[in-house]
């Protein structure tokens, strides 16, 4: 590159910035931009042409006013005028002006483009260089457009220099990466690859990094480069260290260009070649035991570059996974940095080793380091290299040294940074359940996390330990004892309080015959910290409460006189209140028999994915954890759920991994299976019916002394359709428009229309009352073959309806083929804690989607006749149940939805209609002739359709009209 | 109640800082400089705020005047004060410059001890203050004097001393006032107001009441209809309609309320007496006809034509006119008739001097830019011409009738007293769109 001689300094230039530098305000500042703005102005617009020089004066000085941050509207022709300029300096100001200043201008790309298409055509390496990397620098889709095909041809040209070489590769690898869709693949590929065989490691360095590029996308075209590059990685690492000159840096031969090429390699599989393989492995021992060497300088530049070289390596044999005697070198390579001094190392080594410790083949070398790592996570300064090791801690736990591990994790809790510690009460849970060979041990365990962390324990992992102890006889003694015990700590963790009250109620029994923890005991203990607890958990002793009356007959009075002081039956939360008045009421009216049944012990939960597992999934992000944890899986089989039972296979555990379930799902399932535990909250609306008179809309179920919950309907299913319903409907068989429903809660108002085979139908639905209704849900539902024959879609609803207010929903309907049962709309809301749960048939039945034929008597007759086959008529003869007003009956069949003809039938008396019937498979013509009879009060009703079952259904439908 | 006062130069450095309430911490100094003397972006509004404390900032050239508070302070208080704080320095030590504030630092702590007591601003009249703070060193006070003056400064009048002799008794009235208008290009007025100010330089001995009278219509039409003698239609013409005024404080505001007459006990040497505004009847002094045309791409025509709307007999001065340029101005030609006009790059503008211009003239300047094809779309705004003046009457109409001198325990009559008065009327915001 020529040298800036010293005529280029541009004095001018300089005397400006110096001037804005000594400006003392913003304001002098701005004068004097205006003022050189300005000048520039005249200067440009003046007659007389600039020289190079002063234009490049110019130009420079507007870029800088334009960095000052000023806006600058001109200017960009000059600077493209200094790129046709053979002086360097003037060249390089115009393609950095450009370069900065981008102007979509169509006028000025072309100029742009055209000087640009210029030098790259000239001779001169510095020159193409320059607008090489313009192009870079801009790298706008209209520049990739521009040249997408021109670059690959001087990159691979033989003729081309090694410094235009390494731009037009840089160059490329850009405009790949800005628009990959411009630039295409072709002969070139090849010979890029080839480039790495190159003479000059510039080219090589620059080649590298475009072909890895490239060859993540699309690896079969690139698949020659592991030979290459493999050979290339040998050449340097046997090379000694002064054979590539320029490129040593601190004795290590060309450390960018190993790293680049290892990393390369990581983007395809092992070598198949034999030779190539045995090579490969070669280089990498040859940099395991070039780390072992003395190192050549103390320099620090000399062991990054090193050590960057090794941590390459060694991340490839972790891709490679099939060469156990380098796994075993590496990790214990890496063994060894855990004790340098160095914390960057100690974090790398970590890190590499949590990846190493899911090879079967390094898992047992990683497992040797364990001390070093309990080490590292005790007295490691850095937290990021705290967690590594704690990372590393759990992923080489296994059955063998899971005790120790999670014994240290739990010490190390105690002292954790805060924000590491809800993942490491997650690791330790997981672990404990994964490993435990004895389930005492996981107990306590888990008691013991919610005693040191309980403010990181989440829902899940108590959860999952209350599911574990109800799914294992053996252990529901020793858990009863244990939590016993813990809770006689003078404070303990709200958390505990809520697995204890839970353990208590189900298992107290099982400590009962010990005098230290008898009934009254173990209530007295558990209430002493009711009073400290929240709104749930208190809901929860609550519950446990109830049970122990089942449990122990003899605490029924204590506890009755619990739940009848105003604390309880009048407290101010609704839910605490609720299950205070029920409770005490169940207590006393029910016999111990329908006690019993009412509160038995909980069946075994089923079997699934624990939610821990899902849970610090989704903390880690996906991808994260769940490779390893889905080979941990395979190689522990069923361990995971609950123990002995070897219970979901792998194929499971991948389904769940990726959709875990959500946390809610699992409070759930302790909510539905619980027997008294749910009543308040799920079946409300069943126990308001039994103890108060509100809740009209809440399924009258018969109210006996024996066995009530048992007879009642599960609440979280939808309540039968009202008797009412079909009337309801029927009232609708005719119109689109109107009331649906009302009470003294809720109106449903009801709007609809069709076409053809589609509907559209929207539901109103108003709250009557002032209080808002919480969790209001609808769906709409085709019982049976229904599902096969309408195809109904809702949008969710608001599930806050406030008082007074009305919500609106869409349904989309759509008629497959004809049909006879109406689909179900399920309305469920509390009511000021109460379930409403209600089912109505929304009025879609077949005549809507009925389209009017208009025919002439002859037509009609002649149809009629076309249909005489028995099953096609229905006929039915009934008696009026509204006035026989002409109006009214015209009103109500027009409303039908068919064509009312006149002067078809002879008898004037008689009302003829003709109709298709839409639906989306077929069309089914009908026919329908309505006869009344004044005297007798008597309708005939006859019905001719091309389908049967149309027919049959619109003439029960019809029947009921007139 | 004012947390603290700090003054920096124009490179944010702190000169003085003084704070008069805990609230504020030293941290307070900087997040001042760092938000709004060293900001990105220019900080426009004189009130900031910065994490729950305000500063209020008022910038006398190159410096920095702020006032913070954490409490929700009357803003307008906190700028009176400022701008009193001005007014006292300029008085000790003129032009208030880095270098001034450097010389007289520990007069300024002084100053500050005085006029602000635990945040609460007390006595500001700089008469009053250089009493007992001075320049000089330590007069050897006698007793006597010490309690003169704290008699003065805690009694009823705080604003002058007793004892006071000249041998000429002389009275100097200005009458100060600023018109701001903003008209449009055909002529219309958008909005116009006049603010004015009367101060008075009085040089009275001993303690004189004094009563000033001017043409407020209130006090003419009243007289119009006590007195029947007077012709209605000729006082209603020369009285003008004040819409607010504000008065120095030895004005007795119960006698101005009840008769809406202006009494008062002045204080010795300078000080402003009133200030008004009006908006009802303004005379511009001045009409700007602006004539821009746009010749093509490249070439814009400007011709702007002044209208000075006066007696004949009336010289106004300082004539300044300025034409904002676009701003891709690459050359402009200007040809006038009277002054000179020139393009100036660094601002934007042509400005056009004129020294003197008598009333019911008019001139006129025509221009040539040329401009830069740009490629950038966007529109000049074109911002309005202003200009400034300064004339020797009052644009608002306002006249003085009389101001009257009682003094009952020296024997001096009002006819003693030499009297002048001087109208000034100045260019606030003036701007015709273009």
């Amino acid at each position: 590159m020529p040298a800036v001689s010293k005529g280029d300094g541009m004095r001018g230039l300089a005397v400006f910035i110096s001037d804005i530098r000594n400006c003392k305000s913003k304001e002098a500042e701005i004068k004097r931009i205006n003022k050189e703005l300005a000048n520039i102005r005249s200067k440009f617009k003046g007659d007389k042409a600039l020289d190079g020089y002063s234009k490049k004066k110019y130009v420079c000085k507007l870029l800088f006013i334009f960095l000052l941050g000023h806006d600058i509207d001109f200017g960009h022709m000059e600077a493209v005028n200094l790129l046709s300029s053979n002086k360097y300096t003037e060249k390089q100001i115009g393609y950095l002006f450009i370069s900065v200043l981008v102007n979509s201008n169509s006028e000025l790309i072309r100029l742009i483009n055209n000087a640009i298409k210029n030098d790259l055509s000239s001779r001169n390496p510095t020159f193409m260089c320059l607008a090489l990397h313009c192009i870079a620098n801009v790298g706008s889709r209209e520049m990739a457009e521009a040249f997408a095909s021109e670059i690959p041809r001087i990159l691979v040209a033989g003729d081309t220099m090694d410094s235009v070489k390494q731009s037009a590769a840089l160059c490329l690898l850009r405009l790949y990466k800005t628009s990959p869709d411009l630039v295409l693949m072709g002969e070139w590929t090849s010979r890029v690859v080839h480039l790495l065989n190159d003479q000059h490691m510039g080219v090589v360095t620059a080649a590298i990094s475009l072909i890895t590029c490239l060859s993540q996308k699309n690896p079969d075209e690139f698949k020659t480069c592991v030979s290459l590059a493999v050979s290339r990685l040998s050449r340097i690492v046997s090379s000694a260290s002064t054979d590539l000159q320029d490129y040593t840096y601190y004795f290590v031969p060309a450390p960018w260009l190993s790293c680049k090429l290892l990393r390369l390699l990581q983007c395809y599989p092992p070598p198949e070649d034999g030779a190539v393989k045995g090579r490969l492995v070669e280089c990498l021992e040859t940099i395991l035991n070039k780390a072992q060497e003395p190192p050549k300088s103390k320099k620090v530049q000399h062991s990054n570059a090193k050590n960057a070289i090794l941590f390459e390596a060694i991340s490839l044999i972790i891709h490679y996974d099939s060469e156990p005697n380098l796994l075993v070198r590496a990790c214990n390579q890496l063994g060894q940095f855990l004790q340098h001094r160095e914390t960057n190392l100690r974090y790398l080594a970590l890190e590499s080793m949590c990846t190493l410790a899911s090879s079967e083949f390094s898992h047992e070398a990683v497992k040797t380091h364990i001390e070093t790592v309990i080490n590292a996570l005790k007295t490691e300064r850095d937290v990021s290299v705290r967690q590594r090791a704690a990372d590393l801690l759990y992923a080489m736990c296994d059955r063998s040294n899971a005790k120790q591990i999670v014994a240290e994790m739990l010490s190390y809790l105690e002292t954790a940074d805060y924000s590491i510690r809800e993942e490491m009460v997650l690791k330790v849970a997981i672990l404990a359940e994964k490993y435990a060979i004895d389930y005492s041990w996981y107990v306590d365990t888990i008691l013991n996390l919610i005693r040191i962390a309980g403010d990181y324990v989440s829902e899940e992992v108590w959860y999952r330990v209350i599911q574990i102890v109800i799914n294992r006889d053996d252990v529901q003694g020793y858990a009863a004892k244990t939590v016993f015990e813990a809770l006689q700590a003078p404070a303990c963790h709200e958390n505990m309080v809520k697995v204890g009250g839970y353990i208590l109620g189900e298992f107290g029994n099982l400590i009962a015959g010990d005098p230290r923890s008898s009934p009254l005991v173990q209530f007295n203990l558990l209430h002493s910290k009711f009073h400290l607890c929240s709104v749930p958990t208190r809901a929860l002793l609550l519950s446990a409460y109830i049970k122990f009356i089942n449990l122990f007959p003899e605490t029924k009075a204590t506890i009755q006189e619990v739940l009848r002081c105003d604390s309880q039956i009048r407290n101010s939360d609704v839910e605490l209140q609720q299950r205070a008045v029920e409770y005490l009421k169940l207590s006393s009216i029910a016999s111990t028999d329908v006690l019993a049944t009412v509160l038995e012990e909980m069946p075994p939960f089923p079997e699934r994915e624990s939610s821990i597992l899902a849970k610090l999934k989704k903390k880690k992000g996906p991808g994260a954890v769940s490779v390893t944890e889905l080979e941990d899986s395979k190689r522990e089989g069923g361990e995971l759920n609950g123990g002995g039972d070897r219970g979901p296979d792998t194929a499971a555990m991948a389904a769940s991994n990726t959709s875990t379930p959500s946390p809610s799902a699992d409070l759930l399932g302790i909510r539905s299976a619980a027997p008294v535990g749910a009543a308040p909250s799920s079946a409300g609306s069943l126990l308001v019916d039994v103890f108060s008179e509100a809740g009209p809309t809440a399924p009258s179920a018969a109210v006996n002394d024996d066995g009530f919950l048992s007879s009642a309907p599960p609440s979280e299913d939808p309540a039968p359709p009202l008797s009412e319903a079909d009337e309801l409907l029927n009232k609708f068989v005719c119109k689109n428009n109107g009331v649906l429903f009302e009470n003294q809660l809720l109106q449903i108002g009801i709007k609809s229309e069709y076409r053809q085979n589609l509907g559209r139908m929207y539901l109103f639905y108003g709250n009557k009352t002032s209080v808002q209704f919480a969790s209001f849900t609808t769906t709409v539902s085709c019982p049976g073959e229904l599902q096969s024959q309408l195809n109904v879609q809702t949008k969710p609803v608001e599930p806050l309806v406030e008082g007074g207010a009305q919500i609106q929903q869409v349904l989309n309907i759509e008629c497959l083929s004809d049909f006879s049962e109406a689909p179900l709309l399920n309305i469920k809301f509390r009511y000021g804690g109460a379930l409403q749960n209600l089912t109505l048939k929304l009025p879609v039945t077949i005549n809507k989607f009925f389209q009017p034929t208009e025919m002439s008597s002859h037509d009609f007759f002649q149809r009629w006749k076309q249909l005489s086959q028995p099953q096609q008529e229905a006929q039915k003869i009934f008696k009026a149940n509204h006035s026989m007003d002409t109006e009214v009956l015209k009103a109500k069949l027009l409303g039908l939805g068919t064509a009312l003809l006149d002067n078809v039938d002879p008898n004037p008396e008689n009302y003829v209609c003709a109709g298709v019937i839409q639906t989306k498979s077929q069309q089914v013509g009908c026919l329908l002739r309505l006869e009344p009879n004044a005297q007798a009060q008597m309708y005939r009703l006859t019905l001719r359709c091309s389908k049967d079952s149309v027919s049959r259904r619109l003439c029960e439908l019809l029947a009921q009209q007139f | 109640m004012i947390g603290g006062l700090f003054i920096y130069n124009h490179k944010g450095e702190v000169l003085i800082s003084r704070v008069y309430r805990d609230d504020i911490g030293r941290n307070a100094v900087d997040a001042f400089r760092v938000n709004v003397i060293h900001a990105r972006q220019q900080v426009r509004s004189p009130v900031t705020n910065i994490a729950r404390t305000s500063f209020f900032h008022v910038k006398r050239s190159n410096i920095w005047l702020a006032a913070v508070t954490k409490q929700n302070v009357n803003a307008a208080m906190v700028f009176e004060f400022l701008y009193k704080m001005c007014d006292v320095m300029t008085a000790y030590f003129g032009k208030i410059s880095e270098e001034n504030i450097k010389n007289n630092f520990v007069l300024i702590y002084e100053l500050l001890d005085e006029i602000l007591d635990f945040g609460y601003p007390q006595n500001s009249e700089t008469g009053a203050l250089k009493t007992f703070i001075t320049q000089q060193g330590i007069k050897g006070q006698t007793k006597e004097e010490q309690s003169q003056i704290t008699s003065q400064v805690t009694g009823q009048i705080g604003w002058r001393r007793e004892g006071i002799k000249y041998r000429r008794n002389e009275l100097f009235l200005d009458v100060l006032e600023s018109v701001n208008l903003l008209m449009s290009p055909q002529g219309q007025v958008l909005s116009a107001h006049v603010s004015g100010r009367v101060v008075m330089k009085s040089y009275l001995s001993g303690m004189p009441e004094c009563k000033f009278g001017m043409n407020d219509k209130i006090v003419i039409d009243k007289q119009g209809k006590g007195g029947a003698s007077d012709d209605p239609g000729k006082s209603g013409k020369q009285s003008i309609a004040i819409d607010d005024c504000t008065f120095h404080q030895c004005v007795r505001l119960s006698k101005f309320d009840s008769e809406r007459s202006i009494s008062f006990i002045p204080p010795d040497g300078e000080y402003e007496l009133m200030r008004y505004r009006t908006t009802k009847d303004i005379i511009l002094p001045f009409r700007v006809i602006p004539l821009v045309r746009e010749v093509g791409r490249t070439k814009l025509e400007v011709k702007v034509v002044i209208k000075s709307n006066f007696k004949p007999s009336l010289l106004a001065q300082k004539i300044e006119v300025r034409i904002p340029t676009p701003l891709n101005t690459s050359g402009v030609q200007v040809i006038c008739m009277k002054g000179k006009a020139k393009y100036k790059a660094s601002e934007n503008a042509i400005v056009w001097k004129i020294k003197r211009m008598a009333g019911m003239k008019e001139s006129q300047i025509s221009a040539e830019i040329e401009l830069l094809p740009t490629n950038d779309k966007k529109k000049w705004a074109r911002p309005p011409i202003s200009m400034n003046f300064e004339v020797p009457f009052a644009p608002s109409g306002l006249k003085v009738r009389y101001l009257k001198v009682f003094e009952s325990k020296l024997n001096y009559s009002d006819h003693d007293v030499i009297k002048w008065v001087r109208y000034i009327g100045r260019s606030g915001i003036y701007e015709t769109r273009c």
